[in-house]
């Protein structure tokens, strides 16, 4: 791999690693049965420099912000590298947010460019929003049709000027992408990414995943993910390994993939390796009894020998089968966005198959404890990544307190969000508001969250104030929306909840109209933001001068509630 | 077979109503289907794959990009038919 510690920027380590594995492949990106294109990367290079310098020529300079917009594929990686070697910004949103989301996050990250693909631009071109974003000077679509209304988009293919673009070097303290964590709420939060915050990140995860020549990811998270943009792009490719994207997530293909591609890593949110789970104990409860016995004792045996650390070379050699069904390369599975059940990460274990799970925010770079499997550990999010400090703030009689982050890996703050900032990082530490522990063997165990915020097993994070507006005018004196977990911790990261709390007027109560009006509103939210009981309160919510709601006041009121009492399923 | 828009729509509705087992009748174009049905994006991908089936065609997950209610979606499909 490139020596990281030589380089100042994003730009810079992309753009020798196109030179010293020029003849390699990097990218391979597929439709269903179908191969789109295969590129090395001197392939990659030669498209990404017309891009480059098309961009230059219209203007676009050093700290200048670039949005992408796009489902995984190659044009990402292509974009971001022209976006890098210009001395760009990158500004990469969620493309599952909703148009008119996606321009709020457009206006506030002041991005001048956005390339995203047609579809996507048949939504966002028409949604409310695009007349007040009005930072945003040219746009790119990709795959438009021949005769298609581009809205006043230019296309991507075209979009592209001849001659060598000029490398713009950035130092490592520069804006290398602003990520936003959340977003969806009144509140954006861009986390301020440096070059040295990815160059530092991504020694830190190579030393213990290592990427080389030859190695296949298959990227199946979405590329603005902190995970996939260090594990999908950045790391292989200072590496000089490959990534591989499919233009579908459907289940039947992504299984085809492992054995055609030869993948090495995966990164999966816990919900698909859940599926995984289920599609795999299927098929072993369906063997006829005796073969089922054999193979339940190669597992045992498979158990047994692996207790220390993993031998992928034994596993695969006892059970060839589940091993060939992934295409009998497969180093290891990465799991991120949210906690995944101990007992999910034990079952891939005992096949043989290492799931690297571990704990991250986006504010802390990608990860901060990833599991190293000396040995493997199903109950912990492993140990803290090189370069990282962690300690536990105030820990109660248990050890258990917030958990908080010193690294070169932590962002520099939140887009225009100074006093957010300094509530996150206080002292140069990054406090997480997620409450956990060490163990003796230096494992962190994650309990709860002091946070007001769910997370779900498909990685979303969901800030109850975003919930709220669903029930905006119901006839109630006065209502607020809470992570069950945060009133009364659980010790527990699965399996999260919503609720609603309610105050009455003078002599009203629960009325059947009433539950069935709340019913209603809940079911037209999407199926992760519903809230999941009621809790109805007797007193005045402490409020403050401005009659804003004082949540952590309510919370310790509510508190005092049982909550196998206080909440009614709805 | 040749459809029309409306004859599209009602056939959608039919098959989604069918898939997740609720009542038909219950559905309307208008419809966010992640809302309604309260399904996951991997469940929706499911009923890519059924509606593909059942109309002999090729709906491309990122075409669908965005797309959350039938109408649109039986308009997506109508036009590939």
């Amino acid at each position: 791999m490139l020596d990281l510690s030589q380089y100042q920027s994003i730009g810079e380590a992309l753009r020798d690693a196109m030179q010293k594995y020029s003849g390699e492949i990097c990218l391979i990106e597929a439709d269903r049965e179908r191969e789109n294109h295969r590129l090395t990367y001197r392939d990659f290079q030669q498209r990404a420099e017309p891009l480059a310098k098309a961009l230059q020529d219209s203007g676009f300079a050093a700290g200048d912000r670039a949005s992408i917009i796009m489902t995984n594929q190659s044009k990402w990686l292509i974009s971001a590298y022209a976006i890098f070697y210009t001395g760009g910004v990158l500004v990469p949103l969620d493309y599952k947010l909703t148009a008119p989301q996606q321009w709020d996050l457009l206006r506030h990250s002041g991005a001048s460019v956005l390339i995203t693909e047609y579809p996507i631009w048949r939504q966002l071109s028409v949604a409310e929003g695009r007349a007040a974003c009005t930072n945003l000077r040219w746009v790119l679509v990709t795959e438009a049709p021949a005769n298609a209304d581009l809205g006043g988009a230019q296309r991507w293919e075209e979009f592209s000027a001849a001659g060598a673009p000029q490398f713009v070097p950035r130092e490592r303290r520069d804006l290398a992408s602003i990520v936003y964590s959340s977003g969806t709420g009144g509140q954006p939060k861009g986390c301020m990414m440096t070059h040295d915050n990815y160059l530092e990140q991504c020694v830190a995860l190579t030393s213990l995943y290592p990427f080389w020549p030859g190695v296949r990811y298959l990227s199946i998270l979405p590329t603005n993910h902190a995970i996939d943009f260090m594990v999908g792009f950045f790391g292989p490719f200072t590496c000089g390994a490959a990534v591989v994207h499919l233009r579908t997530l459907r289940p039947e293909f992504v299984r085809e993939a492992f054995p055609k591609y030869q993948i090495t890593y995966v990164s999966l949110v816990p919900l698909v390796l859940k599926n995984l789970q289920k599609g795999l104990q299927a098929r072993f409860d369906a063997l006829p009894a005796r073969k089922r016995k054999v193979f339940d004792f190669l597992v045992r045996v498979n158990k047994a020998l692996t207790r220390s650390h993993p031998r992928l070379w034994l596993s695969r050699r006892l059970l060839p089968q589940v091993h060939n069904a992934f295409g009998g390369g497969l180093r290891a599975m990465i799991v991120g966005g949210a906690f995944t059940e101990p007992q999910t990460l034990q079952f891939f274990y005992d096949l043989g198959i290492p799931v690297a799970n571990g704990y991250g925010l986006t504010e802390a770079g990608t990860a901060i404890t990833v599991n190293d499997l000396k040995p493997f550990r199903a109950d912990t999010v492993g140990k803290p990544l090189p370069g990282m400090e962690v300690r536990i703030l105030h820990p109660d009689a248990a050890g258990n307190g917030e958990v908080a982050v010193r690294s070169k890996t932590v962002m520099s703050g939140y887009l225009n969000e100074p006093e957010l900032t300094a509530r996150a990082i206080v002292d140069g530490w990054l406090h997480t508001g997620d409450l956990g522990h060490f163990d003796a063997q230096g494992h962190l165990h994650l309990v709860g969250r002091k946070k007001n915020m769910i997370v779900t097993e498909e990685g979303k994070n969901i800030y109850p104030e975003d919930i709220e507006g669903a029930f905006d005018s119901l006839p109630v004196k006065e209502l607020c929306v809470f992570a069950a977990d945060y009133i009364w911790p659980r010790r527990s990261m699965v399996g999260e909840q919503l609720i609603l709390v309610l105050h009455f007027e003078p002599g009203q109560n629960l009325t059947d109209e009433l539950r069935r009006e709340i019913v209603r509103r809940n079911n037209q939210l999407l199926n992760f933001k519903r809230v999941h009981g009621l809790v109805v309160f007797e007193n005045d919510f402490p409020r403050n001068a401005s009659q804003k709601v004082l949540r952590d006041s309510l919370r310790d009121l509510l508190v005092g509630l049982d909550r196998a009492t206080a909440v009614q399923p709805l | 077979m040749t459809r029309t828009l409306d004859q599209t729509t009602q056939e959608v509705l039919d098959l989604a109503a069918r898939h997740f087992q609720v009542a038909p009748g219950t559905l309307a174009p208008s419809d966010d289907f992640f809302r309604k049905l309260g399904i996951n994006s991997l469940q929706a991908l499911e009923l890519l794959s059924r509606l593909e089936n059942h109309f002999s065609i090729e709906l491309p997950d990122y075409e669908m990009q965005g797309v959350s209610d039938f109408q649109t979606l039986a308009e997506r499909i109508q036009s590939r038919l």
